[in-house]
């Protein structure tokens, strides 16, 4: 049961061959027991996971299901769920209780899909291994003792570990596709806009964007025609008509155009990694697929401007965490001033501060122009790349991150070699384009297998092609059915 | 030395929208602390603004208003810092692309004097909530009801020179506002507030003097003291040897001095840059003609009508136009009444003068408009003098019913009757033998003064109700055929 996509536990719903109640528990048990490992889930939400299953059971009784109706999935604890906790991964939130539900809970809601609980995280989804949140560092379920990429940690290896078959997760800079590839899942980053931000915690306005984790690129078309489309409560949510993004995952690729950015394929890329996506890259000219080299010039230039422009959105969209009206507060504050270091200065960790410093100095008088300005600038460059490259290629494709699964703690001194982690993957935030990255791989680390993802770009509003595309791959391969060893056993 | 002084003002304008800037939450003033404050205004986790068409309308009228260009692409900014009643920790603001540019108004002095004072922009922004410092005992209150309020802050040029010209600048926007119907402009519960900036250097000295900004004087009253006596402070300051500071001053009423709240050097840096949760605001030619269309008839337009259309004199027609609710009633008057002389009349003066005398405005007069035109039909269809009408129109007042109403009840109605004027006339002079005979021995040019005594009398014993253009006609032909 616990290796069943959701296509195929939506299957068996239909058929009666269980009910949502009894995956529902199932699945709950399952992570009561085996969660210990990867401390993937800050909140379970028995109770609610619970009621919704029965309500779903009845819904499917009376012939008023969707297709997602009693399908159990867990969410990243960044989306606020109306009476759970909703903590962003920080002591900040440790105590928030929402009073009300992100869109895409309520999206999930409505279709009747059961929550399970929500998923570990970098706090505030400020980094790339979960090594930033306040419950601790999640364990990569491939070898414990790496981490699981980040900030949709939780949720990655939550997929991963068959502790959900599916779960929502957020990418500001790379944070789905990151921990996707990391943990040997499907990830994709939507079209900025397409899935709506109301509820969802903001870390950079401009750039995160909500998207699903899965085992396969199916499932990710079905939870994607959940998640998506326009909310009038999110100003920046897009005004395009939602299409069915199951409906088009079985198109040939004959005469796709894959672009190669050479700058994708830096010499000093990890070589293991890069014969992992040339032969994935074969595996697609082997379906008919026709690659080509591309430039995108401006990549070197993504990480500076992206550690400018993400760190001055969250100054300021972190300002409202001050103690005064939710969220944690300091003991016996002295004054309004004290209220507010001690508040901030207990409630948030290193990495936060670091990034919301970084921000105030970027947006400080006297450095605007040359920090933050010139970085927007940069933005339209990066943009620009893109655009000249995807008229002359359908999709482009690379490596999703540089290396594999690096350890626990091996990057926590040196935030810049953290930040390299994202070098793939934060340029598409910047640009607002869609990614997404599939399993193609594994490669060999001190005896253990760790996953290697491959990175699919496609233009604005392209996720339909995204998601053929892996599919497609998917059909011809199983890489995406490989089960980490050390949780093969247990879900059998 | 003789100094000058520059004066540069900021108005808050609330907007009268029906919902706030950015969020579904209510506008309305007096709830209960914190009734009016959705998630959004609380700046819940999550949460996003979506920006109020209204209150786009709003500002584009205004910018229309004063003849300013329109922002065609119009962004909004986050305005950074920290305060308890300022729930995101920033304020959203408009400062790279405000949505009104440059535009103008004409301001009028009391020594008939006009004087173009320069608009330099106009952007919306919210409000932020309210702190309450003395309901809770070694604790304060934040109250979130204001909390994302629209606000259309007009910034001026400093092209004002006086106390004088500030108040008359500000009394014209407020007069602008409240005719566009885009804000209540009740000052007493600050929906219409004002930031005094003032300097002073020797007159003929181009360059600025160093300048201090008074903040959120909510009366014209207080507007016109504070910038006085922050000029003679300042004068004073100098002539001294010392240095203005520029420095926030709050204006405190009680005491009427400014005082200083922070320095340039404890000035917050507000980090402003554009906010990635909203869209710019993009209009077209086609959406400004739309606004335009729905403009009513302004001040300095409704001013010049009224000297055209009523034959009212310059001073006249500019109290009347001033507010869009006086001209309005002033115009009802007219039409009922038939005599825009009149009309005015009567409004600046009797109605006026009750209305002071009884602190209210002229939307809460006991007397409508149209119950005032009748009034004044009544006194130019002769059927009432102007002095009985004064009785009447103190029966209107308290209640006692219309023109006609009153007049029937009490009996007021004038005498016309020649024959009934006649025989009252007859008996006054019957009785005042010795005035009659002054009248016949004086100089043919003095007996016109000397017919003030008759009349009287005869109003007198008509207890004011013959009709005086008679009595006055036909008492001189009687007294002249004596002296024949």
């Amino acid at each position: 049961m616990f290796d069943k996509t959701l296509a195929e536990l939506a299957k068996g719903l239909d058929t009666g061959e269980y009910s949502s109640v009894e995956l529902t528990e199932a699945y709950l048990a399952r992570i009561n027991k085996e969660d210990g490992a990867f401390n993937s889930f800050i909140t379970i939400t028995d109770e609610q996971a619970l009621n919704q299953a029965k309500a779903a059971d009845e819904r499917r009784a009376t012939g008023d299901a969707t297709a997602f109706t009693g399908l159990p999935i867990a969410h990243k604890d960044i989306f606020c769920t109306q009476g759970v906790r909703t903590s962003c991964g920080s002591k900040m939130l440790d105590n928030f209780i929402s009073p009300y539900n992100a869109t895409v809970i309520e999206k999930f809601n409505q279709a009747g899909a059961v929550s399970l609980g929500k998923t570990n995280m970098d706090e505030f989804a400020m980094g790339s291994s979960n090594e930033s949140s306040f419950y601790g560092p999640v364990k990569n379920p491939w070898d414990t003792d790496r981490v699981p990429g980040g900030s949709s940690g939780g949720s990655a290896a939550a997929v991963a570990a068959r502790l959900a078959p599916a779960a929502t997760g957020t990418d500001t800079g790379g944070s789905i596709r990151q921990p996707a590839a990391l943990c040997g899942i499907t990830g994709i980053k939507p079209t900025y806009g397409r899935v709506s931000r109301f509820g969802m915690i903001a870390f950079a306005s401009s750039l995160d964007q909500g998207g699903p984790m899965t085992r396969t690129a199916e499932d990710a078309a079905m939870m994607l025609n959940v998640m998506a489309g326009f909310d009038k409560h999110d100003s920046t949510s897009l005004q395009t008509d939602t299409p069915d993004f199951s409906a088009d995952l079985n198109q040939p690729l004959k005469g796709l155009k894959i672009g190669l950015p050479k700058e994708y394929f830096p010499e000093n890329l990890n070589p293991a990694i890069a014969a992992r996506v040339q032969a994935a890259i074969k595996e697609y000219e082997a379906l008919g697929a026709i690659t080509k080299e591309v430039s995108l010039p401006n990549t070197s230039l993504a990480v500076p401007s992206y550690y400018i422009i993400a760190p001055a959105e969250a100054s300021s969209n972190l300002s409202r965490f001050d103690g005064v009206r939710y969220g944690y507060r300091c003991q016996n504050p002295k004054d309004l001033e004290d209220l507010y270091k001690r508040s901030r200065g207990e409630g948030f960790g290193a990495e936060v501060k670091r990034r919301i410093m970084v921000g105030t100095y970027a947006l400080s008088e006297g450095f605007y122009d040359a920090y933050y300005k010139k970085a927007q600038q940069i933005r339209r460059l990066i943009k620009q790349d893109f655009v000249n490259a995807l008229e002359e290629v359908d999709v482009i494709m690379g490596p999703t991150t540089p290396e594999p699964a690096f350890r626990i703690g091996e990057k926590t001194s040196d935030p810049i070699d953290m930040y390299m982690e994202d070098i793939f993957t934060l340029s598409l935030n910047l640009a607002g384009l869609p990614g997404m990255s599939i399993p193609c791989g594994q490669v060999t680390a001190e005896d253990k297998s760790l996953p290697v993802g491959l990175q699919i770009i496609g233009n604005y509003f392209a996720e339909q092609k995204l998601l053929n595309v892996a599919h497609m791959f998917q059909q011809a391969t199983d890489w995406h059915l490989s089960v980490p060893p050390s949780v093969v056993a247990e879900s059998k | 030395m003789e100094w000058e002084a520059v004066i540069g003002l900021e108005i808050h304008a609330q907007l009268a929208t029906k919902s706030k800037i950015f969020s579904g939450a209510g506008t309305a003033f007096g709830a209960d602390p914190n009734t009016q404050a959705c998630a959004v205004d609380l700046a819940l986790p999550g949460t996003l603004p979506v920006f109020n068409g209204e209150a786009l309308q709003m500002a584009v009228k205004f910018g229309l208003a004063i003849d300013a260009e329109i922002g065609r692409r119009s962004v909004f900014d986050r305005k950074n810092y920290f305060y308890p009643d300022l729930p995101k920790g920033y304020q959203t603001s408009q400062l790279f692309y405000p949505i009104v540019g440059p535009g103008h108004i004409d301001i009028e002095l009391a020594d008939g004097r006009h004087k173009r004072i320069g608009v330099t922009r106009a952007h919306l922004e919210e409000d932020a909530g309210k702190s309450v410092h003395d309901l809770f005992p070694n604790m304060s209150g934040i109250d979130l009801n204001r909390a994302g309020t629209p606000l259309l802050e007009i910034v001026s040029e400093p092209d004002m020179r006086s106390a004088e010209e500030a108040v008359a600048y500000v009394k014209k926007i407020h007069a602008i506002v409240t005719t566009l119907g885009i804000c209540d402009g009740d000052m007493s519960q600050g929906s219409f507030r004002c930031d005094c900036n003032v300097s002073v250097r020797p007159k003929g000295q181009e360059e600025f003097g160093t300048r201090t900004e008074s903040k959120n004087i909510n009366s014209f009253r207080f507007i016109e003291k504070a910038i006085k006596g922050e000029i003679a402070r300042q004068i004073d300051l100098i002539e001294d040897g010392g240095r203005v500071e520029q420095a926030t001053r709050l204006y405190d009423a009680d005491k009427d001095e400014t005082r200083s709240m922070r320095s340039k050097e404890e000035a917050n840096d507000y980090r402003y840059f554009p906010c990635p949760d909203l869209l710019p605001i993009v209009i077209d030619e086609d959406y400004i003609e739309a606004v335009r269309k729905t403009l009513p008839e302004l001040p300095d337009a409704r001013h010049a009508r009224f000297m055209e259309q009523y034959g009212l004199s310059d001073y006249d027609a500019g109290v009347l136009s001033a507010y869009r609710d006086l001209a309005d009633y002033f115009e009802t008057v007219v039409k009922a009444a038939d005599d825009p002389k009149l009309a005015a009349n009567w409004v600046m003066g009797e109605l006026s003068k009750f209305l002071n005398s009884n602190n209210l405005g002229i939307s809460n007069s006991p007397i409508s408009a149209g119950d005032l035109g009748g009034l004044l039909h009544r006194i130019k269809d002769d059927t009432i003098s102007g002095k009985i009408a004064k009785q009447v129109f103190e029966a209107m007042w308290n209640g006692e019913g219309s023109a006609d109403e009153v007049i029937e009840a009490k009996g007021l109605k004038q005498v016309t009757d020649s024959g009934a004027i006649e025989g009252m006339i007859d008996e006054v002079i019957a009785k005042a033998t010795p005035q009659v005979e002054q009248y016949k021995a004086a100089e043919p040019d003095k007996r016109g003064k000397m017919l003030g005594f008759f009349m009287g009398q005869v109003m007198k014993a008509s207890q004011g109700k013959a009709n005086p253009g008679q009595v006055n006609q036909i008492l001189k032909k009687k007294l002249d055929a004596l002296c024949d």
